[in-house]
């Protein structure tokens, strides 16, 4: 069948059936490889395959200890994996019934604003890069480095920072890092009007991003979005409002919503986001209230003469001997937090040995799958890379 | 802990005297269902109109002792604002002899990942799913489902070997 365009054209146009491999060493596939079927230009269906990073957390957290595990954790989200470590420790502090001292609260508050939007910028580097935009890309891993930094001085490791702890974190803030923190807000708020100018409101990208990847509001519930994507679809949910944990419900901040659901939509609330991550880091550096980082029931273990030498002297937390192979009651619990791309949670079930019976985590970007694969169909074929970096897909936080 | 919330009761007796199941309250946001296979298309077709709206995560769970398999559907809702507090497990058991359960992607679209890492993982197959085949691991692997408590890691010494 052959069939004309437009008489101008001048070109006759053949439909052609055909299936095509994105993947998974493409520059726009990350470690993923898309299976993409094709009609013309048109996406009739992709298959997602994603098991290129797997490392098996689950299994190896049955034979691991609790605290262990902490790296591990980690690993999936090297760039959002503060919130990994938090969300994971607040099930372990479930089932072991701990309370967690306000000023340890606010700090994790604290790093998990500064490491969202770390993660944002993160994203939106790959989004530039993939529309052909190195700018942005180089612009994204630049602004980075400034949020990171300011990990690597309170947590003391640059990637991933393992710095939540059951009861409590591991080291105390310094008027230091509080005037770095101060002066990276006043930079990177400068910097987003650089943004807007050069990606957000660039007429070329504003081509390639509105209209495309259009998620209504009802196939973003059905489908279970998650994180920005959903609520650049009009649906209101964040767990920082939902169910506050950290210090969350006393700080003032908002959620930015979209109701387009198009790839554009989600840059914007991106960008909203990390504007309202400062508002929250500036109230937390104002309102921390002073008093231990630790539970006082791990607290009271360490040993008088390492108290004297870290505590004292660094104001940081040296494991007291309790952490090494604790036996939580048996029992369940189920966590979640707001991470960078969304909600993720973690659902631990005790049998009372030192290891997990089962550890199961469900990342933002696991529950994506299934949205990335539907909103691809119909699309164009150049859009695919477009839906793809808007979506802040991260390969490795889905396979585990 | 707060008081548990007031609907999620609600919501439990109902459940608890129309299908005669044993569903509680476990913390102020928090519920657990247990429900015989056979009934879990209706239990759930009678979530969703309750207003439960997605599924979070679907968990396989292996019991060696008893030889049973559990599956846990985490649910909660994205569009009523005061059922989004809540998560209700929804729990249901299988022996060995049978790891067949029905799928709920007819009732949530959701599912169709989570039931698909449970199949590959745990060899639990659910009847009904569009695409039920594997997804993390190799297509050739063989050998034990890998989260099966009878597959063993393979564990590397830590430290270099005493000289003889």
């Amino acid at each position: 069948m052959t069939s004309q365009l437009e008489p101008s054209f001048g070109v006759e146009i053949i439909p052609i059936e055909g299936e095509l491999n994105v993947g998974p060493q493409h520059p726009g596939s990350g470690h993923m490889r898309i299976y993409v079927k094709l009609n013309g230009d048109i996406i009739e269906d992709v298959d997602l395959d994603v098991g290129y990073v797997h490392r098996s957390v689950e299994k190896l957290s049955e034979v691991r200890n609790y605290m262990h595990l902490i790296p591990l954790i980690e690993r999936p989200a090297i760039l959002d994996s503060i919130h990994m470590n938090l969300g994971y420790i607040m099930a372990v502090e479930k089932i072991l019934n701990v309370d967690v001292p306000e000023r340890a609260q606010y700090l994790r508050t604290l790093v998990a604003e500064v490491n969202r939007i770390a993660s944002h910028l993160y994203g939106m580097g790959i989004l530039a890069v993939f529309l052909g935009h190195s700018t942005g890309f180089m612009w994204g891993f630049g602004d980075r480095e400034v949020w990171v930094e300011i990990l690597q001085a309170i947590t003391g490791a640059r990637v991933t920072n393992s710095y939540i702890i059951p009861g409590g974190v591991r080291r105390d803030l310094t008027p230091a890092i509080k005037e770095m923190i101060e002066k990276a807000i006043v930079y990177q708020r400068k910097k987003i009007q650089d943004w807007y100018r050069i990606l957000v409101n660039n007429p070329n990208i504003k081509a390639r991003l509105e209209n495309v990847g259009v998620m209504s509001k009802e196939n973003a519930i059905k489908w279970g979005a998650v994180g920005p994507n959903l609520r650049a679809s009009g649906v209101y949910y964040d767990v920082r409002k939902i169910e506050p944990y950290g210090a969350y419900d006393k700080v003032d901040f908002e959620i930015p919503m979209y109701k387009e659901g198009d790839a554009y939509a989600r840059t914007l609330v991106r960008f909203e986001e990390m504007e309202q991550s400062m508002r929250i880091l500036e109230q937390v550096i104002k309102q921390i209230p002073d008093g231990n980082i630790l539970s006082d029931r791990f607290f009271k273990q360490i040993p008088p003469v390492r108290l004297k030498k870290w505590w004292e002297g660094q104001r940081r937390v040296v494991f007291p001997g309790y952490y090494a192979s604790f036996r939580p009651p048996k029992g369940e619990a189920i966590s979640r937090v707001e991470a960078g791309r969304g909600e993720l949670a973690y659902y631990i079930i005790s049998d009372g040995s030192p290891k997990p019976y089962r550890l199961r985590m469900i990342t933002p970007s696991y529950r994506l799958i299934y949205v990335f694969k539907e909103l691809c169909k119909g699309a164009r074929y150049a859009d695919l890379v477009a839906i793809y970096g808007s979506l802040d897909y991260f390969p490795p936080e889905a396979d585990r | 802990m707060s008081a548990p919330n007031d609907n999620l009761i609600k919501i439990i007796q109902d459940l608890n005297s129309k299908f005669k199941v044993n569903g509680k309250v476990e913390g102020t946001n928090r519920a657990t269902i247990i429900v015989d296979k056979s009934q879990i298309f209706e239990m759930a077709n009678y979530l969703k109109q309750v207003g439960f709206d997605h599924v979070k995560a679907v968990t396989g769970i292996d019991y060696p002792e008893t030889e049973e398999f559990e599956v846990v559907y985490h649910i909660s809702s994205y569009s009523d604002l005061a059922l989004a507090k809540v998560i209700v497990a929804l729990r249901e058991k299988t022996s060995y002899k049978d790891p067949v359960f029905p799928s709920l992607f007819k009732v949530w679209e959701s599912v169709w990942t989570g039931e698909r890492e449970t199949y590959e993982m745990l060899g639990i197959v659910f009847e009904g799913h569009p695409e039920l085949r594997r997804m993390f691991l190799d297509e050739d692997f063989d050998g034990v489902y890998p989260l099966r408590k009878s597959y063993k890691l393979k564990q590397e010494g830590v430290f270099v070997d005493k000289p003889a």
